[in-house]
């Protein structure tokens, strides 16, 4: 299990393919990954800024990492998440999920997502030229952890 | 103890974190003690609903108790992913 909170960007595909590669006992791995929209309408997004709670923020990930090896039998997790300024297009975040079947790795790359969203300590805001605004959180999002 | 802010809540208030003297007992408590110090105290936790609150880097209710308890963080609802 491995979890990252870094600053500097990440190569998908390079975290993919030795997340992948460092399996003996997987048939399946799923990865998600977030990025950087633009505003709705061009309105034109300078830049994204996300603060976190160093040392929360790994304890927090650490263990909704640790809940989808209790719930799924998974044969690993990745989860890497970054802050600080980004611009659209970038990738804010991925999550890998390894196991013997795809359905444990698939639901529990959508768990994991769920819970990251509203349960990691991370908060976004975005910067157009005419200033900034921090991103609400979505009813959707808290919603979607009920279904777990 | 140490008082932490986060997003629009360390804007609002003015500075990331500071060290409190308190005697309150729950977190209600330090709330209604940090609202009573200035307006811009006020003005952030003037809706403990768009609230959210860690005890010790664990997300708690604001009746939880503080016995013990180092580090308090106030923020709002987390926008991670």
């Amino acid at each position: 299990m491995t979890i990252r909170v870094q600053e500097q960007p990440f190569d998908l595909g390079e975290e993919a393919n030795a997340f992948a590669d460092a399996q003996d006992d997987a048939g399946a791995v799923v990865t998600f990954t977030g990025i950087v929209r633009d505003l709705p309408g061009g309105a034109g997004l300078d830049r994204m800024v996300i603060e976190h709670y160093p040392g929360m923020t790994e304890k927090a990930l650490g263990q909704i990492a640790a809940d989808a090896r209790t719930r799924w039998e998974l044969a690993d997790v990745l989860i890497i998440h970054r802050y600080g300024e980004m611009r659209a297009g970038e990738r804010i975040m991925m999550v890998a999920a390894a196991a013997r079947h795809r359905k444990n790795a698939f639901d529990a790359a959508e768990f994991l997502m769920d819970y990251l969203k509203s349960r990691a300590p991370f908060w976004k805001k975005e910067h157009t030229t005419d200033g900034g605004d921090w991103v609400a959180a979505r009813d959707e999002d808290e919603d979607a952890l009920k279904r777990w | 103890m140490d008082v932490l802010y986060f997003a629009w809540v360390r804007e609002r208030i003015g500075l990331p974190r500071e060290q409190v003297e308190t005697q309150a007992r729950t977190v209600n408590d330090l709330v209604a003690e940090l609202r009573a110090r200035e307006e811009r105290y006020a003005a952030a936790f003037a809706d403990l609903s768009a609230l959210r609150v860690a005890v010790d880097q664990e997300l708690a209710d604001f009746d939880a108790p503080l016995d013990g308890a180092r580090e308090v963080a106030f923020f709002p609802p987390m926008t991670g992913g």
